[in-house]
C-alpha cells in the first residue's frame, strides 16, 4: 500500500496526507472499497459469472443418446463451417461498412450545423432528432413495419398516388435496406447528440482566431471542430459496432411481418437466440454468441487502433 | 488536449451558466443559412414523419386505417374508442403491461444509477490499490455483448427458480458499466478535491462526505446515468422474451410484439392493428416526456462525458 501512494508523488490525497497516519489512509481505502462493492457485487454475479458459464456450456454438447457429452471446440470449428452462421456474420459485416458510417455522417453533419449556430430553429430540431432514441426499437420496428407495408403504409400510398408502382420494401432484396433505414432513424439522433455534446465543450477561443483570419466554415468544421471532438466520435463508433453485430429485436420483429425475406439466422444474435430457444441447442448457441462477443471486441479494437494511429500521424 | 478546455468550460458552466454560449453566439445572429436550414428541416421531417403516422394513425379506426391517406386525419376520431379498446383487451393486459414497465425500468434505473454513482465516485476520487485494474475491467466490459450474456443468464436463473419474477428483468439491468465510466468523468470534474479535504478537516466521514457533498455536485450526472438506465431497461425487448412465459408479467415491448405479430397473422382479420398503433403511442409517451422533462441535466452530463470518451 504505502509503495503505491510513494510510486504516486502526485496522488489526489495529496502530500499532506502522507504525514498522516496510515489508519486515514486505510481508512479512505476501506471506504472507496464500500463504494464499489455493491457495483462489483452485481458485476461478478450478472456479466463475469454467466460470461464464463457461457464458455464452459461452449465446450459440451447435448445428444439425444448419451446425454452431454465434452467435445472441445467441436463447436467452434461447426461455427466456422455453418454457413446459416457466416452468413448472417457477412450479412452484418456489409451492414458495417455500409449503415454505420452513413448514419455517423448523417450525425455529425447535424451536430455540425446545429453548433455552427446558422440554422433556425436549432433547439427544436436537436431535440427532434434525439426523440427517435427514446422509442423502444420494438416501437420503432414495428411503425417502420406498417409504414414499409402495401396495406395502408403512406410509402406505398403516395406512389399509387402518383401512378407508380409501389415496391415491395420487406422483399428479400430490399429488406437489408429497410432494416438500415429503421437502425438509421433510431439512432442518428442519439450519436447527433454525443458529437453535439462534445462540440459545445470546445473554448470558442480555439477557432474565433481562424474565423478573424477569415478561414471558412467547412475548413473550421473539418480542421479544427472534427478533430477536437475525435473521442466522442470514436464512441460512437465503438457503439455502433457493438450494436450491429448484436441486432435482434429489428429482425425478430420483421420476421413476423416478411417470414420469407428474414430467416431465422438473419443476424447472428437472432440466429443464437433460434438455436438457444427454439431448437434447444444451448451448446452450440453458447459458442455462437461467444464468437460473436470476440468478433465484436476485435473489430472494436482494431477501429480503436486505427484511430490512435492517425492521431500519432497528424 | 481535450481534458483542460473541458475543466475551464465546466468551471464557466457552474458558476455563470449560459453566458458562454451567448458569447459565442453574439453577432452572429444576421448569419443564419436559409440552405443549411432547408437541409436541416429536410433532416428533421424525416425523423418526425414516422412518429406523426403513428399519432394520426392512432386516431383512426381499422376501416379508416386501410382507406384514408397516412399523413392525415380518417372520416371518424377514433382516438378514445381505441384508447378504450387498447386498455380493455384481454381483460385489461395493457395496463399489466405498463405497470410491469415502469416497474422493472424505475427500480432498475434507480438502481443502477446508484451503484454507478458511488462507483464512479470512488474511482474518480480515491486513489486506492486495484482501483485502476478494475476500472480497465468496467471499461472492457462495455464491449461484451448482452445478448452473449443472456442465455447463460438465463440458465443460471432457471435453476434458481428466478426465470418468470421480477428479479429476472431487474437484476440484470443493474449493471451498467458506461454509467461507471460516465460518471468517474463527471466525478472528476464536478467535485473539487479540496471541498472534500474541508469536509474531512471538519471531521465528516468518507460516507457522510458522499452523501452531503458529492451527491449534491453530480446532480446532471446521475440523471444522464438514470435516464439512460431507464431508456435501456423500458425498451429492452430480449431479456423479458426469453426470461418472462406468463403474459402477466410482460412488459410493453414483449406484450406490443406479441399483439403485433398476432395481428400479422390475423391478416387484419382481428381487427388488433389500431390498437397496436394506438398502444405503441401510449407506450413511448412517458420516455419522451421524460426526456424533454430533464434535458437541461442530461444534456450537460453528456457534454462531459462525451469530451473524454
Amino acid at each position: 500500500m504505502a509503495s503505491t501512494i510513494a510510486a504516486r508523488p502526485r496522488s489526489r490525497t495529496g502530500d499532506k496526507h502522507r504525514l498522516r497516519p496510515g489508519s486515514t489512509r486505510r481508512r479512505q481505502h476501506a471506504a472507496a472499497y464500500l463504494f464499489v462493492l455493491p457495483f462489483f457485487a452485481v458485476f461478478v454475479a450478472m456479466l463475469i459469472v454467466p460470461l464464463f458459464y457461457s464458455g464452459y456450456l461452449s465446450f459440451f454438447q447435448t445428444r439425444l443418446v448419451g446425454g452431454v457429452s465434452f467435445v472441445g471446440f467441436a463447436n467452434y470449428l461447426h461455427a466456422f463451417t455453418d454457413t446459416a452462421f457466416l452468413g448472417g456474420v457477412a450479412r452484418m459485416a456489409l451492414f458495417l461498412v455500409i449503415q454505420v458510417p452513413v448514419m455517423l455522417a448523417l450525425a455529425l453533419f447535424c451536430a455540425l450545423a446545429l453548433d455552427s449556430g446558422w440554422v433556425r430553429g436549432s433547439k427544436v430540431l436537436r431535440l427532434l432528432m434525439f426523440i427517435p432514441y427514446a422509442v423502444p426499437g420494438v416501437v420503432a420496428t414495428l411503425m417502420w413495419g406498417y409504414l414499409y407495408g402495401n396495406d395502408f403504409g403512406p410509402i406505398a400510398q403516395t406512389l399509387r398516388a402518383i401512378g407508380l408502382g409501389a415496391p415491395d420494401l420487406l422483399s428479400p432484396e430490399n429488406v437489408l435496406g429497410s432494416l438500415m433505414n429503421i437502425v438509421t432513424w433510431e439512432f442518428a439522433g442519439y450519436n447527433m447528440i454525443i458529437m453535439y455534446s462534445a462540440l459545445r465543450s470546445i473554448p470558442g477561443e480555439l477557432y474565433e482566431a481562424a474565423e478573424i483570419d477569415g478561414a471558412s466554415q467547412w475548413r473550421i468544421a473539418w480542421s479544427i471542430k472534427i478533430p477536437a471532438i475525435r473521442p466522442a466520435i470514436l464512441l460512437t463508433i465503438i457503439f455502433s459496432v457493438i450494436g450491429t453485430f448484436q441486432l435482434f429485436n429489428e429482425p425478430s420483429l420483421l420476421h413476423n411481418l416478411a417470414p420469407n425475406a428474414i430467416s431465422n439466422s438473419f443476424t447472428p444474435n437472432f440466429y443464437a437466440y433460434n438455436l438457444a430457444f427454439v431448437d434447444q441447442n444451448v451448446n452450440y448457441a453458447a459458442a455462437v454468441a461467444f464468437i460473436l462477443g470476440i468478433v465484436i471486441m476485435i473489430v472494436s479494437y482494431v477501429v480503436q487502433l486505427s484511430t490512435q494511429k492517425r492521431e500519432k500521424n497528424a | 488536449m481535450s481534458a483542460i478546455p473541458a475543466t475551464r468550460t465546466r468551471a464557466e458552466r457552474r458558476t455563470t451558466p449560459g453566458v458562454r454560449i451567448g458569447r459565442r453566439r453574439k453577432g452572429r445572429e444576421e448569419r443564419r443559412s436559409s440552405l443549411l436550414t432547408l437541409l436541416l428541416w429536410v433532416c428533421g421531417l424525416y425523423f418526425a414523419f414516422p412518429l406523426v403516422w403513428l399519432v394520426v394513425a392512432s386516431t383512426k379506426d381499422n376501416a379508416d386505417l386501410f382507406t384514408s391517406f397516412g399523413l392525415w386525419f380518417g372520416k371518424r376520431f377514433s382516438l378514445f374508442d381505441n384508447l378504450a379498446t387498447v386498455f380493455s383487451t384481454q381483460n385489461g393486459i395493457y395496463l399489466h403491461w405498463a405497470l410491469n414497465t415502469v416497474l422493472y425500468a424505475g427500480v432498475s434505473a434507480v438502481g443502477a444509477s446508484l451503484l454507478a454513482t458511488m462507483a464512479g465516485y470512488a474511482f474518480a476520487k480515491y486513489d486506492f490499490p486495484g482501483g485502476r485494474a478494475l476500472f480497465s475491467v468496467t471499461l472492457g466490459a462495455i464491449m461484451i455483448p448482452l445478448t452473449a450474456l443472456a442465455i447463460p443468464t438465463y440458465l443460471l436463473f432457471s435453476s434458481a427458480g428466478l426465470t418468470n419474477t421480477p428479479s429476472a428483468i431487474i437484476l440484470p439491468s443493474l449493471v451498467s458499466p458506461f454509467g461507471v465510466f460516465l460518471m468517474r468523468v463527471y466525478a472528476a470534474d464536478a467535485i473539487p478535491d479540496s471541498l472534500i479535504e474541508a469536509a474531512r478537516m471538519d471531521g465528516a466521514g468518507e460516507w457522510r462526505i458522499f452523501w452531503q457533498v458529492g451527491l449534491r455536485l453530480l446532480g446532471p450526472g446521475v440523471v444522464t446515468v438514470f435516464l439512460f438506465a431507464l431508456v435501456a431497461t423500458w425498451s429492452n425487448y430480449f431479456l423479458p422474451l426469453i426470461m418472462l412465459n406468463s403474459s402477466g408479467l410482460y412488459p410493453l415491448t414483449v406484450g406490443l410484439a406479441q399483439q403485433q405479430a398476432a395481428s400479422a397473422a390475423g391478416g387484419g382479420a382481428q381487427a388488433l392493428f389500431s390498437t397496436v398503433i394506438t398502444g405503441s403511442v401510449v407506450s413511448v409517451v412517458p420516455l419522451i416526456l421524460c426526456f424533454l422533462y430533464l434535458q437541461r441535466y442530461w444534456q450537460t452530463g453528456l457534454a462531459t462525458g462525451s469530451t473524454k470518451g
